[in-house]
């Protein structure tokens, strides 16, 4: 019964393969190259005369405690979005998933912030957290809750975690609602008839079958708070106050954007983009292995 | 069904705006400006003057966003040679911008060029040098100028029995215990603009060097000094008074003003351009005071220097662009127009003689408040101390330094630490911006 395709001319697959190749060169090889130069020049904001530093650029950069703190601020900020995003999404599509009255508007609703831009669902919460004009603050100040995210780094550091995982969930849940409802009804029924509780089978048999979606959705999240968060951090926190939620990415921003510092700005993705890489690769080898397709 | 109506409404309206303009060749000036509210209707206003007191050439505002947003969009466009004419760059963007040779035009040289009329000595010296070579030639146009002042709700005062405006600093930690007491209990005195407030305009005002070379109006061989033990007894008090928000830190930008006109601060230190906005929103008699200084400091207070933005023009355009740009100068620099302009939006006149005819027309009597800057600016004669600051990476310095004072108010770090620690990071940024603006 198999059915083997076979090409005979020899051009076609490559033709077919062209425009994916020419968007990831222009999307991705090219401007990456670029950073790659970039790294080692030592340039004024406009432009204008550039001269070639070799590594000078990486020296200053790992000489700078301010990087090692940003690496750690981004391990925090990064694992606390994705943890939370993932689960609570995942939470939310298991309750949605069930046969429930008006689940079509409920999903909707659900899925809505993901069409807010980063930097409005930034601003969205700094209307409901700003210690002074906050709607959300106030009640916090009556409460004599300690609220003061301009001098407190946690405080902070809560904010745009949440603004970042607010913004994530729809995503997830989309992915994670399409995942659950691939999942065969026969084989829940069974493992009913066997006697396993709600609990159990979820633990046993569906999050197992989703683990494909849960791989993919870790790869998607690590990468968006790794490249998609500055916008978030920029409008909620501007990276402070003292540096607290300055992560890796948002210092590539504040340098080059507001530091007109390309060069040292450029070291510093072509750092991220290896990091990311090792990342992802890393997942693929040994977090893959658990996936079961 | 409104999808449609909206579309038709949008070709009505580009058809009308179409029309508008005239059919035959004007020359097209493009402005990047960062206004905002009440002054970004000024920034409009003025160019629709200037464009119907003449036929030849079109001033097009266009907004870009905040400063920095402004300035990024600017040189972003620049590197994509598609620059506009003018830009608006706020004070601290000067010494990238000077340092851009071939990028922009010196207006000096812009307006010689075009053969406009131009005395350099017209306008307010406190001001101009700021945005002038050593040699006093004018580089960029001043547009929107301001100081730093104190904003005062006597209303508040009153009521917790504070009979004077504070003058000193001592002064003024008295009366936010007062007015602590009196049931401000989130909020003494505070201040907008961190860095602008609590070493600039400190520094200045006390006659003490941010740092060498003149504030690096003389060089960007500059090395900072506002580490020294008066900058740390002023961060030491704030640090103690914050404790307990007798002072209350309201982060870096302006968007904490608001404290001040919902009367939760009823002291509060941010620039007189906030002089429209408080008249707008403040439901309660307030006024402008002069910056408090520290009576022990000798020869305190010294003079205020300015913030707010000028207007850079860009290199590489069309001669006959050049002479419509030279044109809206003059036409700015107007003595009647700068006196209205100063006198609706609360920014400091440009020149002497639309300060003189403000003066003249009693405008000072009846708004004290807006006489304040001035005064400070012209409090003495300036030294090399006050006459203003020059440092490159000066954008990102400021957050480097706020950075600091934050972690020394929130109680991570001793206020000679953070100083310490400001001036060397400070002084890291200076060495590699010499080293690109060669």
């Amino acid at each position: 019964m198999e059915k083997s395709v076979v090409f005979n001319n020899r051009l076609l697959p490559y033709l077919l393969l062209v425009p994916q190749l020419i968007i990831t060169f222009v999307f991705f090889y090219w401007p990456a190259s670029q950073a790659v130069w970039q790294s080692f020049l030592r340039e004024d904001a406009f432009g204008l005369n550039s001269e070639f530093v070799g590594l000078e650029n990486y020296q200053s950069l790992f000489a700078d405690p301010s990087y090692y703190k940003s690496m750690l601020t981004t391990l925090v900020f990064s694992s606390l979005v994705a943890a939370l995003s993932l689960s609570i999404a995942l939470l939310f599509a298991t309750q949605a998933d069930k046969n429930l009255k008006a689940a079509g508007a409920y999903k909707t609703l659900m899925i809505w912030p993901y069409a807010v831009a980063p930097a409005v669902a930034g601003v969205l919460w700094i209307f409901m957290f700003h210690p002074t004009l906050g709607t959300l603050a106030r009640p916090l100040r009556w409460m004599n809750l300690e609220w003061n995210p301009l001098l407190n780094g946690n405080h902070a550091m809560i904010l745009v975690v949440m603004a970042a995982v607010w913004k994530q969930i729809s995503y997830n849940f989309l992915f994670f609602l399409a995942g659950l409802q691939s999942i065969p009804r026969s084989v829940l029924e069974a493992g009913a008839i066997d006697g396993a509780g709600p609990m159990r089978r979820f633990w046993t048999i569906t999050f197992p079958l989703l683990s494909p979606t849960t791989f993919f959705l870790l790869v998607v999240n690590i990468v968006y708070v790794f490249f998609d968060t500055f916008g978030i951090i920029d409008a909620v926190t501007g990276g402070g106050p003292a540096g607290a939620t300055t992560t890796m990415v948002y210092k590539v921003f504040a340098d080059g954007r507001l530091g007109g510092d390309l060069g040292g700005s450029a070291a510093q993705s072509v750092v991220l983009m290896v990091i990311v890489i090792a990342l992802t690769a890393v997942q693929f080898k040994y977090v893959e292995r658990k996936v079961q397709y | 069904m409104a999808l449609r109506q909206f579309g038709a409404a949008a070709a009505v309206a580009a058809t009308l705006a179409l029309g508008a303009s005239p059919a035959y060749a004007v020359v097209e000036i493009q402005w990047w400006h960062a206004m905002t509210g009440g002054n970004n209707d000024i920034v409009n206003k003025l160019a629709e003057e200037f464009n119907t007191s003449q036929t030849d050439y079109k001033v097009v505002p266009s907004y870009k966003g905040s400063y920095p947003d402004t300035m990024n969009a600017g040189i972003a466009a620049f590197r994509a040679g598609t620059a506009p004419h003018i830009m608006q760059v706020f004070e601290v963007g000067t010494a990238t911008m000077m340092s851009a040779t071939g990028a922009i035009k010196p207006v000096y040289q812009l307006m010689k060029d075009a053969g406009e009329p131009f005395d350099p000595k017209a306008y307010l010296p406190t001001i101009t040098g700021y945005y002038s070579t050593s040699k006093g030639d004018m580089l960029s146009f001043p547009f929107n100028s301001s100081s730093m002042v104190m904003w005062i709700n006597k209303d508040e005062l009153k009521k917790a029995g504070v009979a004077e405006i504070p003058k000193t600093w001592p002064e003024v930690f008295d009366a936010a215990k007062k007015l602590k007491a009196a049931g401000h209990a989130t909020c003494g005195f505070s201040n907008a603009w961190t860095s602008w407030a609590l070493i600039e305009q400190f520094s200045a005002w006390h006659n003490v060097p941010i740092g060498t070379k003149a504030n690096g109006l003389d060089g960007f061989d500059t090395e900072l000094k506002f580490n020294s033990p008066l900058h740390v007894k002023h961060l030491q008090n704030l640090m103690d008074l914050q404790k307990d928000k007798t002072y209350d830190y309201s982060g870096r930008a302006s968007a904490s003003e608001g404290r001040f006109g919902s009367g939760e601060c009823a002291i509060f230190l941010t620039s007189s351009g906030y002089y429209a906005t408080a008249k707008g929103t403040a439901k309660f008699d307030f006024t402008s005071a002069p910056m408090p200084y520290y009576p022990d400091v000798a020869g305190a207070p010294q003079n205020s220097i300015i913030g707010g933005a000028s207007l850079w023009v860009m290199g590489g355009k069309k001669p006959e662009e050049y002479k419509g740009i030279a044109k809206f100068f003059t036409f700015l620099s107007d003595t009647n127009r700068q006196a209205k302009l100063h006198q609706e939006s609360g920014y400091l006149p440009i020149t002497k003689a639309a300060y003189e005819k403000s003066i003249k027309d009693g405008f000072y009597e009846k708004n004290p408040t807006l006489q304040t800057p001035l005064k400070e600016l012209t409090n003495k004669e300036p030294t090399a101390n006050s006459r203003g600051l020059r440092f490159g990476n000066m954008v990102q310095m400021r957050d480097v330094w706020a950075e600091q004072i934050e972690a020394a108010l929130a109680g991570q770090k001793t206020a000679q630490q953070a100083l310490d620690e400001a001036v060397a990071k400070g002084n890291a940024m200076l060495r590699t911006f010499e080293k690109t603006a060669k």
